[in-house]
């Protein structure tokens, strides 16, 4: 390896027995010089691959490139040219699978640290403070965002600074959806996502929380009011259980319970917040993914002697980032990987005690593409534990959806959705996020949380662009 | 925000208030009940609406102080806004003729009891109401009651009022004399154990609203999942009305004391802060 080229820089952290004693974020982003020098690294390829592997296309040489002259200004405005929450994207995109798993530097040795670049701009402009844009004149028509998440503010924004009158309406009583119920403080500090809903408000959007479409107004009741396009972005919000026995134990929690409670109520500030958040000493977090990731850190951070996680495959397959596991084993998460609950064990008081779990051995490769977990008869064995979260996805949240019969669903009971568009069975009403998907990323929400202005602008201009999706 | 536009002490820890809320008076129906949340610092909870009113486009809630937030919403006054006031949640219950329904309703739980027992009424089925609680001074809207009821039983634990005992009694009077068509009960969860187990006995259809600890309120989190029948159901979307004959009500008592210390501790921090004098603590 040649030592005249800088290498990637590694992202300054606090270290672990000093982070898991508060929710204090644990990434401590690059110095200016250090985030110059690492722009200076990209060679600025004639065709860029990097921008193939970012959902909403940001020039990643261009900005890169203003960056390594040090104009930073010029380079966050480059990034948000495309992206309007990069100070999130920055923190939570999974850039190793994305931007910089495209990086032509990565064949030989490491990509440049896109995701770090991105974070440090948006960290230098919010220090500074965010000026709203110039706003085009006003135009006559009304759009109603269903969901505050990273889908439907993205859509939010993008449609006010075409001048058209949007407002959003969110379930719960804070604007963010899972940047604010889901990722905790640790990973993503509250305060940014509240700076990124500030910015959309100051494009003129308005909020309105404590509103539950499907139940406090159904879509007509917004017809009524004047809204005239809708885009659905209510997210993945329906966590599944395992449904073995002894599931509903007191002590057991899904993933969802669990960070809402701590992260939107602030439980780790019981009792000056009134929320309360049992965990016990020995905690078992079922699941691969980052949610299972988040939970296992929280668990730690809310007091836990021992955390650890149960996974049914390697490591290999789980869907978490690998940083985040990585961090999660630095802070002492214990992986217990090949090894399924078969059920849960509990006391005469009803509180779980243990985790009855099956050894698994990788099969076949299934439809996902991983391989299948089977299991090994007779491997049964005990976890003794006395608080588990059980995070093995989400699906849909029927709740809106039941109140709209006439939109149609695909076979998973997500809404079926224009992948280009969001245009959905139903004349003027797009959708986009997780509710089209399933659970995915922040920045593939936020991706077709962009298209769909871009749809909705067309379908205000040009009432015949969706025939296809028309009744 | 909502606005407590009346408050009214019905029993020294029973408190009524009507809430400036059209939002969710334009939609409400019985047996669906709405979150709210005090203040910044406060925790969600779910409250079964007790009446709405859609002229005035309030709706009326009543709760017992049985906690923190409890007390502190207690404390409030009218004129004060709540910070958060989110519904209506849960399905309504099916408003239809069954012919005689006799409504039990149990301390707090009289309250919504009421506009189911109204909504019966004006569907034309014959109502008979029991209501009851601990003590007399747990007691309130017997008059209301009565109005939508053809008749009206009460009972007291402890026999300061009305029959000296359980609604259950009465009930079991009501079942050996009567032919009864639907049991709708709302109460502390072992009243609706005790009900559906003796209902259960006479094959009476019976309807029972449950109020599990809730976080969203909408079907997000499943703190609110309880057994019906064998399967998971979360009470914020799927109920809070369920058969009574296939609910699972140990579980449910269990999953009620969760945080029991929490709670206690909360309460605790919040009398000595406000130089309070304890009301005795407990929980359904």
């Amino acid at each position: 390896m040649s030592t005249e080229r800088p290498s990637r820089p590694k992202m300054p952290q606090r270290p672990p027995e000093e982070r898991i004693k508060d929710f204090n974020e644990v990434p401590l982003g690059l110095s200016e010089e250090v985030a110059v020098a690492e722009a200076r690294r990209c060679i600025q390829c004639k065709k860029p691959t990097c921008i193939e592997g970012c959902p909403v296309e940001i020039d990643i040489p261009g900005f890169i490139k203003l960056l390594s002259q040090g104009e930073l200004d010029g380079a966050i405005a480059k990034i948000k040219e495309k992206n309007s929450l990069p100070a999130i994207c920055g923190r939570v995109c999974p850039q190793e699978d994305q931007c910089e798993s495209k990086c032509i530097l990565g064949r030989r040795g490491q990509p440049v640290a896109i995701g770090y670049l991105e974070r440090f701009l948006a960290d230098y402009e919010r220090e500074k403070g965010v000026k709203a844009p110039s706003l085009p004149p006003p135009r006559d028509k009304k759009v109603a965002v269903i969901g505050s998440g990273p889908a439907g503010l993205t859509c939010a924004g993008d449609l006010a600074r075409m001048g058209y009158k949007v407002t959003i309406f969110e379930a719960l009583h804070a604007p963010g959806g899972v940047l604010v119920y889901g990722i905790p403080e640790f990973r993503l500090p509250k305060a940014i996502v509240a700076q990124e809903v500030d910015y959309v408000q100051s494009l003129g959007v308005e909020l309105k929380v404590s509103r539950v479409i499907g139940k406090t107004f159904t879509l007509d009741d917004l017809k009524d009011e004047g809204y005239q396009a809708f885009f659905i972005g209510t997210g993945a919000g329906l966590p599944y259980f395992l449904e073995v026995p002894g599931e509903n134990l007191n002590g057991i929690y899904s993933a969802n319970e669990f960070l809402t409670r701590s992260n939107l109520m602030k439980a780790y500030l019981f009792p000056r917040y009134d929320t309360p958040l049992k965990v016990g000493q020995s905690v078992a977090v079922i699941g691969g993914g980052n949610v299972a990731m988040d939970s296992a850190r929280t668990a730690l951070r809310l007091g836990a002697k021992e955390v650890c996680l149960v996974y049914r495959r390697t490591k290999k397959e789980m869907p978490a980032r690998i940083e985040e596991v990585e961090r999660a084993e630095e802070e002492g998460v214990n992986c217990i990987i090949l090894t399924n609950p078969v059920r849960f064990l509990g006391n005469e008081n009803g509180w779980v005690t243990g985790i009855e779990c099956i050894q698994m051995e990788l099969g076949e490769p299934d439809e996902s593409g991983r391989r299948r977990p089977v299991p090994i008869p007779g491997s049964e064995f005990v976890i003794p534990i006395d608080t588990v979260v059980v995070a093995i996805g989400q699906g849909p949240n029927p709740l809106l959806l039941e109140t709209i019969p006439d939109l149609q669903l695909n076979r998973r009971g997500y809404i079926a959705a224009d992948a280009e568009t969001g245009a959905t069975s139903l004349a003027g009403v797009f959708a986009g996020g997780d509710i089209v998907t399933g659970a995915a990323t922040v920045i593939s929400a936020m991706g077709a949380g962009k298209r769909s202005a871009q749809a909705i602008d067309r379908f205000f201009t040009d009432s015949n662009s969706f025939p296809e999706w028309r009744q | 925000m909502a606005k407590i536009l009346k408050k009214e002490v019905l029993t020294p820890q029973i408190k009524l208030m009507v809430i400036d809320a059209p939002w969710v008076a334009r939609k409400a129906r019985p047996g669906q009940f709405v979150v709210l949340r005090i203040n910044e610092q406060g925790e969600r909870i779910p409250l079964t609406i007790a009446d709405f009113d859609l002229q005035e486009e309030t709706v009326t809630i009543i709760f017992q102080e049985v906690g923190k937030t409890t007390m502190v919403l207690g404390d409030l006054e009218e004129g004060d806004e709540i910070l958060d006031f989110i519904g209506p949640l849960g399905k309504e219950i099916e408003e239809k003729y069954f012919g005689h329904v006799v409504c039990v309703g149990g301390g707090v739980g009289i309250a919504p009891t009421y506009p189911k027992a109204r909504a019966f009424k004006e569907k034309g089925n014959r109502v008979t109401s029991i209501i009851g609680a601990r003590s007399s001074n747990l007691l309130f809207w017997e008059e209301e009651m009565r109005r939508v009821s053809d008749e009206l039983f009460v009972t007291t634990d402890d026999g300061t009022y009305g029959e000296k005992g359980f609604v259950t009694q009465v009930l079991e009077r009501v079942l050996n004399k009567d032919k009864v068509d639907l049991v709708v009960a709302v109460g502390p969860v072992i009243m609706m154990k005790m009900t559906s187990l003796l209902t259960e006995k006479y094959s009476i259809p019976t309807l029972v609203s449950l109020n599990p600890i809730m976080v969203d309120g909408t079907g997000m989190c499943g703190c609110c999942r309880v057994t019906v029948g064998g399967k998971c159901k979360f009470t914020c979307v799927d109920g809070p009305v369920f058969d009574g004959h296939q609910v699972d009500f140990d579980e449910l008592m269990a999953r009620q004391r969760i945080y029991l210390e929490e709670e206690k501790r909360a309460l605790d921090a919040w009398l000595m802060e406000t130089e309070k004098e304890g009301a005795p603590y407990h929980v359904y």
